[in-house]
């Protein structure tokens, strides 16, 4: 019993690690030195998803379209990044874009530009699946009243197709949040860099350390995932049905 | 762009090996998760559905920390802080093992089984409810209607949804490297870190990535075909 005490005491008596390194793994040095924990992860994953949303549209219509010039890049697209592991594309880019730029460049922008591409994919087969969900009867009756192909997808189906996908994006989002925490394999200082950082200074607590880490990706990606299921019983409501439901 | 290729380095000597022993690491990380997942899985999707309140809390609470946190945390939780909560018999054990491949396996498989918990959940809703009320009825216990009657049609409906789950855990093994499991993306690293070929080295590697993918996909659309007749795309 005591030696369950004594086991049970010593769980709760490292937490004073993590609270004296609280602002470094919220933001690094900064405002000292570079930016660095929670606030490089954000912001790597909000530029991350806004570039690939860019992407995923484009790719995600070109593999829709009936011409396989368009249809078959967009393709080979996909299933490449999607049979590949993100380490692999943070690699690819992290050895390759000082090759292919003829400059050195920051580790950041490297894990950056991995992100944009590898969650393009994955935006382009919501982008996909939303078109497609959209009933057939608006493309032909769009098309019926004298609206062009372009026209049509512009004013009528990406409207609605977009707006349904909201919640995949918001989930896509919270993937990408995790997944900014492997950029610290090329040693981009986010989150998960920042807690080895104090543990490799400290030597102590590291249970404490990786387990306030990981609450801390779990109260941005599970607000953001409630937020999410929201919204999609909210907007089930005003689907445009097909026929015969 | 100056940069001279050599295909023939990364095949000859050792470094083909090296290529062989990564993949064959990264499958056997893969093939033992994937048993344990299941088995964790099936666990929690049986306490979920359950209606005692403090196992159905257990269940979601799990799935949803797991699901919402990043893999390589949990990797480095494990591997470096989980001392304080683990049994010394359990620990004693885990020290005579391959300790960075063991953990390896018991992040992967704790972290999938999640996924996999939420994919047999969504499978067995689909099953319609008067199929357990039926067994319940002809004198069936619960496990037991669950054993013999509803997860035998739920995991037909979810072997697909399976078995992408399989090819995640497969790329998502490649995240052992961090704490040193010589899988194939740490080989491929090795390599490259020893010939200055990084070009070829990753090249082959993705291959090997892209091959295993495709053979699932493939494997999942022929199982669609046969057994469920939906005509895939």
């Amino acid at each position: 019993m005591d030696a369950f005490v004594t086991w049970f005491v010593g769980l709760f008596s490292n937490w004073g690690v993590v609270w004296k390194n609280f602002d470094y793994l919220l933001f690094g040095a900064y405002p000292q030195g570079p930016l660095g924990g929670l606030a490089m992860s954000i912001i790597m994953a909000v530029i991350g998803i806004f570039g690939a949303f860019w992407i995923g549209l484009a790719v995600g219509l070109m593999r829709l379209s009936k011409r396989p010039w368009l249809s078959w890049p967009a393709l080979v697209y996909i299933e490449i990044v999607r049979g590949t592991p993100l380490l692999m594309v943070i690699f690819w880019f992290y050895f390759f874009a000082p090759i292919l730029m003829g400059r050195s460049v920051p580790e950041t922008e490297s894990a950056i530009a991995a992100f944009i591409v590898f969650t393009g994919a994955y935006v382009a087969e919501i982008v996909r699946a939303g078109v497609l969900a959209i009933p057939k009867g608006q493309t032909e009756a769009a098309r019926g009243s004298g609206l062009s192909h372009t026209q049509t997808m512009i004013h009528v189906i990406l409207p609605q197709a977009l707006r349904n996908m909201i919640p995949s994006f918001v989930n896509q989002f919270v993937s990408l949040t995790k997944d900014t925490s492997l950029a610290m394999i090329i040693n981009v200082n986010e989150l998960t860099l920042s807690a080895r950082h104090i543990y490799t200074r400290t030597m102590k607590a590291p249970m404490e350390i990786f387990l306030a880490i990981a609450l801390l990706y779990f109260v941005i990606c599970w607000v953001l995932t409630a937020f999410s299921r929201k919204l999609e019983r909210s907007m089930s409501r005003y689907q445009a049905r097909t026929n015969g439901k | 762009m100056n940069y001279k290729f050599n295909w023939a380095l990364i095949f000859s000597g050792e470094y083909g090996r090296w290529f062989i022993d990564g993949l064959s690491v990264t499958l056997q990380l893969s093939g033992l998760s994937i048993i344990l997942a299941l088995l964790l899985g099936t666990l929690l999707t049986t306490m979920r559905i359950s209606r005692v309140k403090p196992l159905v809390w257990l269940s979601v609470g799990y799935i949803e920390f797991f699901r919402n946190t990043p893999l390589v945390v949990q990797i480095f939780f494990w591997y470096f802080g989980s001392d304080p909560l683990l049994p010394e018999f359990f620990k004693e054990w885990l020290y005579r093992q391959n300790i960075e491949f063991a953990t390896g396996v018991i992040a992967l498989s704790t972290y999938t089984a999640a996924f996999i918990a939420e994919e047999l959940r969504s499978g067995i809703l689909s099953i319609p409810k008067t199929q357990l009320e039926a067994s319940r009825a002809t004198g069936l216990t619960f496990l037991q209607a669950m054993g013999y009657v509803i997860l035998p049609q739920a995991f037909r409906i979810i072997i697909p949804p399976l078995i992408s789950q399989f090819l995640n855990l497969i790329k998502n093994s490649s995240l052992a490297m961090t704490i040193g499991v010589m899988e194939l993306t740490y080989m491929a690293r090795q390599v490259e870190a020893h010939t200055f070929h990084g070009f070829e080295a990753f090249t082959v590697s993705t291959l090997m990535y892209l091959s295993l993918s495709l053979l699932v996909s493939l494997a999942i659309n022929q199982y669609n075909k046969r057994c469920l007749h939906v005509r895939s795309r």
